[in-house]
């Protein structure tokens, strides 16, 4: 009668309002969208609408209604001004996120019915997902997955009638559960649904601004990266890493300067790749991070543009995309090399102009090296290294420059960082005859020798020189490194040690970074990397080399038909009640049945078993002694002992029922 | 079931009579199997599904891969809860059907004993007659659900189509199976409002005067002419007067002796109305009767044994 009184004593709710507990789970939901938005959000408009999140769900729990709309709409035309007046529109992923978020939360205002509290957290979990569209980064990811607890937990609650009096474990235990079921599935759709090759619309215009190296070189503009330690590439080696000193990535070459800054030159893309012969090649895997930009910074010399890359005519290269999410590239890059032995006149002309008026101090040492080394270039680069060597100094923060920055760093200042010395020389280069070109990039990185990669971070970002020698093409010259040889042969943090702060290279967290740059970089090639290349690549193994969408699709239907009927398996799957004494009755009830005996519902074994054997005269004996031994290992124990269940079975076994020809 | 066109339906009935109302009626206990559970998307299943479509589209779209692993979860997250929703119902044991007396025209409370071998049966719903019951059923402790049921006439009541069903987890997916138990209530005649009270044979005059008898009623002031011998003296003497026992013997309430033949000019309806009525008072002033029906005959006797089983003769008279 349990039932029935409890059926009684249940107080009459309104079934299609929100209980407690799912509504104080559906504010949950709301609070964790809130979260993982605020990185993006304005602080002030996380902080309002926490607030209306709070207040509203006191306001519920003592007993308040609906919200009036003379409160709502207000709020609502506030959100959108607020809005509209902070990001200037109302269109794109910053404010759309912003406004989605604002309507979600002011949504729980009046959300009463089940009905509203559904449609809320399907939003909300459309909210969890375009969070990740402000960065997929591992830590990310799983705060962001975590939000599919308390939202799953709202449906849940919502459908339970007994949600309200049930514990919070109860709300949370299921849903881990059936989330940890969904792995396998989810791992299988994940890398089988087919990538599109090309957006289906614009990518979202993100308006953050390219962060990395920078198509220009203007003083000061490096300073940034250089002390930003956020990993900018993460290199493999098939076979050993070279030498620090030839780690140079290469991203832009400039030739066009114009007294102040240096451009890569307009005209720079029109012609094809620059002839060059390679001696010794290592093979390579580079991750890039996302740069929000489409330079793809490669070992020197890179022998060919990757897929879905455009090499241009100064070897750099260039994607077809722009870098928002890591990609990942494998290239050859030549360690010796011979790049354009012969000179255009049209380039060695750009390759030699100089702006007017500008640096006449540095024109007038430049043309006494000339005299007095004539046509000798490597004397002349030799001057101007062993110049820089002897009366300059490395520093991150150089005293300002004047008015003509040339002579005032060659002849005042005489300190500063890779940008000054590279530009410099460059100029006394071309001012001396020889043509001389700015190039930007990486040098160095860090060798995680856990994980065997080179960890290039944006600190390392380098800009150097290269010379045209005749018979030797354009050669690398790094004035930095005739300053500093240890930013070259340790790195830009070694370099510049003593001017930052030590305490984050102590050697636990060092080594801890390490391990977490391996985690991260495991999950970059992994999950983020995983594009439609390595997709098609996957089913080699099985004899496909080039999978399509549609090797794909059929792939991703067998897959998932197959997990889903593992899982139907498990669900009509019923353990029988009882024991084993139960199990071998069950099979002598079917053995019966077939012979014709069926036991009827409610019918005890005693009753049925005398029933069989009147009706199976010729297994009376057998019949009468499955029912005793039946009877006696069932009743005259509490638990059926092993030996008398293994009688029975035996007994069921050898019973040979066939129906009677009456 | 959510109305559908008029020729889908019946096309539906025709070809799959277990999935729809056109189910035949079975005997009690049944069993809940895979065969006669039925699994459709809800409103807001195929809401959900579609956010996800589009969730699938943006994440491949914007070449967001955490994005994507979000949605498959999601995904499978979902169609492991069709499996669940499944699950809630497979199994499941209806079993006997127990019901109160219950008079034609007012709701029959019928309860259903619904009971799960294993597992925890969460949020499981019974559909009567557009009355819908929300309830949980325990491994080992039957949930008894009641229902009220609207009589209208005399007679056995079949148990209409029951329909059983749940959206657990999530409310994405709707599982359900129609139930057709081979039940019926019987339900008693209505008795009329107002009428006369039988005919008693005997036509006693003074029916109802009390009679002297040898059982002690109860004590009074003596009045003169009493008999001495009914004086108490012994509890007079506690008292300033005397006290009189005052014997009588209870009146012998007179047999009903219930005749359908014995009423003219009644049609067969208001005759079973007014018999129903004389057995109630009958039984409510806790007198004998009798009852003649055209085809039967119950002797003399009180009790609720005899009520009900005039009250089953009434009900089921043709």
């Amino acid at each position: 009668m349990t039932g029935f009184r409890r059926s009684l004593r249940r107080p009459p709710v309104d079934p299609t309002t929100i209980g407690r507990r799912a509504f104080d789970l559906l504010c949950i939901t709301m609070g964790f969208l809130l979260l993982v938005h605020a990185t993006h959000l304005p602080s002030w408009l996380t902080g309002a609408l926490a607030t209306v999140l709070a207040l509203r769900w006191r306001h519920r729990r003592r007993g308040g209604k609906k919200v009036p709309t003379l409160i709502k709409l207000p709020m609502l035309a506030l959100l959108l001004a607020a809005i509209v007046l902070h990001y200037g529109t109302l269109f794109g992923r910053d404010p759309g996120s912003a406004f989605a978020v604002g309507l979600l939360v002011l949504k729980l205002l009046e959300s009463e019915r089940v009905r509203d509290a559904r449609v809320g957290v399907a939003f909300a979990c459309f909210g969890l997902m375009s969070a990740l569209l402000f960065g997929q980064g591992l830590v990310a990811s799983g705060i962001v997955s975590l939000g599919l607890f308390p939202a799953l937990a709202t449906l849940r609650a919502l459908e339970n009638p007994d949600a309200d009096i049930a514990g919070w474990s109860i709300q949370w235990k299921p849903v881990l559960l059936s989330l940890l079921a969904s792995i396998p599935l989810s791992i299988f759709a994940f890398l089988f649904i087919p990538r599109l090759g090309s957006p289906l619309w614009g990518a979202p215009d993100s308006g953050q601004a390219a962060t990395g190296l920078s198509d220009r070189l203007a003083p000061g503009r490096m300073l940034d990266l250089m002390t930003d330690d956020t990993p900018a590439m993460h290199i493999t080696f098939d076979g050993p890493p070279p030498p620090n000193a030839q780690r140079y990535f290469r991203a832009y070459v400039m030739q066009w300067f114009d007294g102040n800054e240096w451009t890569p030159g307009s005209h720079a893309t029109r012609r094809p790749p620059a002839q060059a012969e390679y001696g010794r090649r290592i093979a390579y895997h580079a991750a890039v991070e996302p740069s929000h930009d489409r330079v793809l910074p490669l070992l020197d010399m890179p022998t060919l543009a990757p897929p879905d890359t455009v090499l241009g005519p100064d070897r750099t290269v260039r994607s077809n995309r722009r870098i928002d999410d890591v990609v990942n590239v494998s290239a050859l890059a030549a360690l010796d090399y011979r790049l354009e032995p012969t000179l255009d006149d049209s380039v060695r002309h750009d390759n030699l102009a100089l702006p007017v008026g500008a640096g006449p101090r540095a024109r007038a040492l430049a043309s006494s090296w000339s005299q007095r080394f004539g046509s000798n270039s490597t004397a002349i680069v030799q001057a101007a290294l062993a110049m820089f060597h002897d009366g300059f100094s490395y520093t991150l923060a150089p005293e300002p420059l004047g008015g003509d920055r040339i002579d005032d760093f060659l002849f005042q200042t005489k300190q500063g960082y890779c940008e000054h010395f590279a530009s410099s020389f460059t100029f006394l280069m071309r001012a001396a005859g020889i043509p001389a070109r700015v190039v930007t990039g990486y040098q160095g990185g860090y060798w995680n020798d856990r994980a065997h990669y080179l960890l290039v971070r944006r600190s390392d970002a380098h800009a150097w020189s290269e010379v045209w020698l005749d018979g030797r093409g354009w050669v690398r010259i790094d004035p930095t490194a005739a300053v500093r040889p240890e930013r070259v042969q340790l790195g830009a943090a070694a370099a510049a040690i003593g001017q930052r702060d030590g305490w984050l290279d102590t050697p636990w967290i060092r080594e801890m970074r390490d391990r977490w740059d391996v985690v991260n970089q495991w999950w970059n090639r992994g999950v983020i990397g995983f594009d439609s290349l390595r997709q098609q690549g996957m089913l080699q193994p099985f004899g496909v080399d080039h999978a399509d969408v549609t090797d794909l699709a059929v792939v991703l239907a067998i897959g998932c038909s197959l997990l889903v009927t593992i899982a139907l398996g498990w669900a009509i799957f019923q353990r029988r009640e009882g024991d084993a004494l139960d199990a071998w009755m069950r099979r002598l009830e079917r053995k019966l049945a077939r012979a014709g005996v069926a036991r009827r519902t409610s019918e005890g074994p005693k009753h049925f078993l005398t029933r069989a054997a009147r009706a199976l005269p010729a297994q009376r004996n057998a019949l009468e002694r499955l029912c005793e031994l039946y009877l006696r290992s069932r009743y005259a124990h509490d638990e059926p002992p092993p030996e008398s269940i293994r009688a029975f079975g035996h007994a069921v076994r050898e019973l040979k029922a066939r129906r009677v020809v009456k | 079931m959510t109305p559908r066109g008029p020729g889908l339906l019946a096309w539906a009935e025709r070809r799959l009579p277990s999935l729809t109302r056109l189910r035949p009626r079975e005997p009690l206990p049944i069993h809940l199997h895979r065969r006669r559970i039925y699994i459709v998307p809800t409103g807001f299943g195929l809401g959900f599904s579609l956010l996800l479509a589009v969730m699938l589209l943006g994440a491949l779209n914007y070449t967001n891969n955490a994005a994507l692993g979000l949605t498959c979860l999601l995904g499978s997250a979902v169609v492991g809860s069709m499996l669940v929703a499944f699950r809630t119902l497979n199994g499941l044991v209806v079993g006997g059907m127990r019901t109160d007396s219950v008079r034609a025209g007012s709701p029959a409370r019928v309860s259903l004993d619904v009971s799960a071998p294993q597992r925890i049966r969460t949020a499981i719903r019974l559909d009567v007659e557009g009355v819908q019951q929300v309830f949980t059923v325990r491994p080992g402790q039957p949930a008894l659900v009641e229902f009220p049921l609207e009589t209208s006439f005399r007679g056995w009541l079949p148990l209409p189509r029951l329909r059983i069903h749940t959206r657990w987890p999530m409310g994405l997916f709707r599982a359900w199976s129609w139930l057709h138990p081979d039940q019926a209530i019987l339900v008693y005649p209505r008795a009329e409002a107002l009428g006369p009270a039988p005919m008693v044979p005997s036509g006693d005059a003074d029916r109802g005067r009390p009679r002297a008898g040898d059982e002690l009623a109860s004590l009074r002031e003596y009045r003169a002419g009493d008999p001495r011998r009914q004086i108490a003296w012994k509890l007079s003497a506690r008292h300033h007067s005397l006290l009189v026992k005052d014997l009588e013997q209870p009146a012998p309430q007179d047999d009903w002796r219930l005749d359908w033949d014995a009423m003219h000019g009644l049609d067969d309806e208001s005759r079973i109305a007014r018999l129903a009525r004389w057995v109630d008072e009958a039984r409510d002033s806790g007198r004998r009767w009798s009852l003649r029906l055209p085809d039967a005959y119950f002797d003399i006797a009180q009790g609720d044994e005899h009520y009900h089983r005039c009250m089953t003769a009434l009900a089921l008279r043709p």
